[in-house]
């Protein structure tokens, strides 16, 4: 009895369910003769595309701090790298120099660009997360959503010249969504892909983008060997036993800085690879529940808001993205015309959530 | 140094309402930047105010309890949303409307308020994280309901409403039924009913009691009794005056000597005060000698006391300059211009009775002991969870009342999404008032929600003056909103890892 007790215990519910569901969803759409095929190439493209910010959650889990709800403010840095990146025409430059090579330079502009923006941005973020220790969760959530509309104003007001950015008409301010047609669009998602099991008249096959599935593998490992490194195991101790660490030397303060420093720039290169994908920069108040969906992604994978591993972010963003992308299809044919999955995701997502929640017993807060 | 400690004073006074000075000057600013007409300012104001603060006043129980904030109000506002399809299905309108949807969104508000009650039992400590996802979560699962579930597996045959035969359509209009319906009682009415109620508890307490054998109080209670016969008997005799006039005229028959006599009286007492939206410069008036008289009864009682009379005189001094400062000729042009729903007001005095009469009980002293040390009060021998169920209970009831005060006053709403932004609203005028996320009390929430609804309206026009364009109104009010919250959560964690510091400090020297 005991046995099983500690069993359940460490069965991971929510990710059971959902992996239920998942294989009930595609199950069903066999049944109703839908293309699985081809919306499972939709899954990993959108599973490459969040792959990377829902990594960001692994070092801010690691390092105390739980699940990061304000990496809307890397996704703000990385916005603005974006931007600078068109503004400043990169790609139309370069390529008149190295022919084909315009959009990654672009790509990578932006990327080391925000990156190191987010960086800087996110040691302030971890001073401010050190000195609310307990309440990171609520004060992380506000934060983010702070900055989104701060931002929000930022880019109403902004004086950027390129065409692509501002508005056609008027001439102030940012659009809604930049077109990334001239800078980085789909180069990751672009580069070296091809489709499997196409079959004229049955299926369009699965198309299987291998630069972004490389370049977010590529991430992960780089993230899985900075955890390895000795830095990384002084985050990942400051995480789950700080007074522990404190006893052997580390500076709890300083590691915790250093992860959320970590999270804020992967959420920035997140982004990018995000807007890559859709093809668009998104501004506004499009990436508000950005933050939720990452959090919940890799909490479906199998993390707690103590403990995050490589893992739990990869299957976590398939399941859950492999959700949200088959759903619609599936409910069109099923419900006669209605999309029942925005709605479906809202459950799930802060479902998965508040499950997470109960389970973390007396919150975050490791300092108790 | 009686001067220094006079400076000291002052200035911890201004560090503790930092935040609220802080919108003041904001709302000063906004306002003359924007030039904007101040009538046009009141005007709206005081229609936000009647509408927001009863939502507000219903997250006070549960930061008192050592809940925090409770965001999980929008639950609350769900169950009063649900009641309302209802009820404007079945086709009930009016005052009668309103009081079925209130009845049937308090079963609700509690079922769910009990649910929300044992998840923050499950994260004690991350009560305000869990309350905001809690909130979406709720928020999604209303969605379902709203957008499927309604006439596709529950059976709700009404084609105005659900038009595709399934899931209610977008905007639900209230205009007919449940429009105004608290707005449009006259404070002449409120009064008789209010009246005819307390008489008949009191009558009820009295005939209780002398059963039990326990003391009366009688002289007390007979004064009150009276007081409230009067007053009850003026404004039904002033409503029935005029309608047994205005009837006559209408049939051309004659009426009783002693109606024409009462008459004039009754026509200048039933335009002051028996229109359904009061004149706000009479409202100040007659709220202003009420209290004054209030005051010097109190005071009268201190002074055969011999106990100290300060408060009180201070009281009636405050309320004699209100209303001299309404009859300066710059004022009374705004009060003069602006009219609000008597019977909603009420509503604010009524929400804050009931937050301070349940402080006062037992239940409420228990709250405030779990609120301030669950150890402490485990130990006291208190039902911690139980208690702090029974306070979120309130406050999703509150809340649920709350909303339908708000949506009969607003008349049209999203169906899907109202309520999305109720927690979040609610909060951030609560602290702009000053409150904290351990303290909060009703003066705090009423102040709060002036304050932060006069900026929503100015802020986004000075915004708009400033860049000229008017679309970056819905990002400052956002931002503004969120901003409040974030920094006041921050501040709250600050202070409370300070304090958690001092305390291993102090005991290291120990």
């Amino acid at each position: 009895m005991e046995k099983l007790k500690s069993a359940m215990k460490n069965v991971n519910l929510p990710r059971l369910i959902i992996l239920a569901f998942f294989l009930l969803i595609v199950a069903l759409m066999g049944v109703y003769k839908l293309d699985v095929l081809s919306y499972l190439g939709s899954v990993i493209k959108y599973w490459g595309m969040w792959g990377i910010l829902a990594l960001a959650m692994v070092p801010s889990i690691q390092c105390g701090v739980g699940p990061n709800f304000g990496v809307s403010l890397g996704i703000v840095c990385g916005i603005l790298s974006g931007l600078l990146a068109i503004e400043f025409d990169i790609a139309v430059k370069v390529d008149a120099i190295l022919p084909g090579f315009g959009p990654w330079a672009s790509i990578i502009f932006a990327i080391i660009v925000g990156a190191v923006i987010a960086w800087f941005v996110g040691v302030l973020y971890g001073m401010l997360l050190n000195r609310v220790k307990g309440d990171e969760m609520t004060v992380t959530t506000y934060v983010g959503y702070s900055a989104i509309y701060l931002m929000s104003i930022v880019w109403f007001t902004a004086p950027f010249t390129s065409g692509i950015i501002k508005w056609a008409l008027g001439g102030k301010g940012v659009r809604n969504q930049i077109n990334l047609n001239t800078s980085f669009g789909s180069v990751l998602y672009d580069a070296g892909g091809f489709t499997l099991f196409a079959k004229e008249g049955v299926t369009a096959g699965i198309y299987i983008p291998t630069g972004l599935i490389v370049f977010v593998l590529l991430m992960c490992f780089l993230v899985f060997i900075y955890m390895k490194t000795k830095t990384g195991k002084a985050i990942t101790a400051a995480g789950s036993n700080p007074q522990f660490a404190r006893a052997s030397g580390i500076n709890v303060d300083k590691m915790r800085i250093r992860g959320i420093a970590l999270s804020t720039a992967l959420g920035a290169i997140g982004i990018i690879i995000y807007a890559q994908g859709y093809g668009f920069i998104q501004a506004y108040t499009a990436p508000l529940s950005m933050g939720f969906q990452c959090v919940a992604a890799v909490l479906i994978g199998g993390a707690t808001t103590r403990k995050a591993k490589i893992s739990h972010v990869i299957i976590g963003t398939f399941l859950f993205q492999g959700l949200i992308i088959m759903t619609p299809p599936l409910s069109n044919v099923m419900l006669q015309g209605t999309d029942i999955s925005d709605t479906m995701r809202q459950i799930i997502q802060n479902g998965v959530i508040l499950y997470a929640l109960t389970k973390a017993k007396g919150g975050v807060s490791s300092e108790e | 140094m009686k001067n220094k400690k006079l400076l000291s004073n002052v200035g911890s006074i201004l560090f503790e309402n930092k935040v609220l000075i802080l919108f003041a000057v904001l709302c000063i600013f906004c306002i003359s930047y924007s030039e904007v007409n101040v009538s046009y300012v009141s005007g709206e104001l005081f229609t936000r105010l009647g509408r927001n603060a009863c939502l507000v006043l219903s997250l006070i129980i549960p930061v008192l309890a050592g809940l925090g904030l409770n965001f999980g109000i929008v639950v609350g506002a769900i169950a009063s949303q649900i009641a309302i399809f209802w009820v404007v299905h079945w086709g009930f309108t009016g005052i009668t409307g309103f009081m079925l949807t209130a009845l049937i969104a308090t079963p609700l508000a509690i079922i769910f308020g009990i649910l929300v009650g044992i998840l923050y039992n499950k994260t004690k400590g991350s009560e305000m994280i869990t309350g905001l996802v809690l909130g979406y979560f709720a928020d999604g699962l209303y969605k379902l309901f709203v957008l499927y579930i309604i006439g596709g597996v529950i059976p709700f045959d009404d084609p105005n409403l659900l038009p595709r035969g399934f899931g209610l359509k977008n905007a639900f209009d209230l205009t007919g039924s449940l429009k105004y319906s608290l707005d449009d009682i006259s404070l002449l009415e409120v009064v008789t009913v209010a009246a005819v109620i307390f008489v008949i508890a009191q009558i009820a307490i009295i005939i209780y009691k002398s059963v039990k054998k326990q003391a009366l109080g009688l002289t007390k209670r007979i004064v009150g009794i009276v007081i409230a016969a009067v007053l009850g008997g003026v404004s039904f005799a002033v409503t029935s005056v005029v309608t047994t006039l205005e009837t006559a005229i209408a049939n051309g028959t004659g009426v009783p000597a002693i109606v024409n006599k009462l008459a004039p009286v009754c026509y200048k007492l039933d335009n002051l005060y028996g229109q359904t939206r009061l004149l706000l410069s009479d409202a100040i008036f007659l709220f202003g000698v009420v209290a004054a008289i209030v005051f010097a009864v109190k005071l009268v009682q201190a002074l055969i006391s011999k106990k100290s009379f300060t408060r009180p005189l201070a009281g009636m001094i405050a309320m004699v300059l209100i209303i001299v400062l309404a009859m300066i000729p710059a004022v009374n042009a705004v009060t003069a211009s602006v009219r609000i729903p008597a019977c909603t007001y009420a509503m604010i005095f009524v929400f804050c009775a009931i937050n301070n009469w349940l402080l006062s009980t037992k239940l409420g002293q228990d709250m405030r002991t779990v609120g301030q040390n669950r150890a402490v009060a485990t130990s006291a021998g208190i039902n911690v969870n139980r208690t702090r169920i029974i306070a979120v209970c309130v406050s999703t009831v509150l809340a649920a009342w709350g909303q339908l005060i708000f949506l009969q006053n607003l008349g049209t709403f999203n169906t899907i999404q109202q309520q999305t932004n109720v927690g979040l609203y609610s909060i951030a005028a609560l602290l702009v008032g000053g409150a904290s996320v351990q303290k909060a009390n009703n003066k705090q929430a009423v102040i709060g929600v002036i304050l932060f609804h006069t900026l929503f309206v100015v802020a986004p026009l000075a915004a708009t003056k400033l860049v000229g364009d008017s679309a970056i109104s819905e990002y400052i009010r956002m931002f503004l909103s969120y901003g409040v919250i974030a920094a006041a959560l921050a501040m709250h964690a600050w202070k409370k890892v300070k304090k958690k510091f001092g305390n291993d400090k102090k005991a290291e020297v120990k």
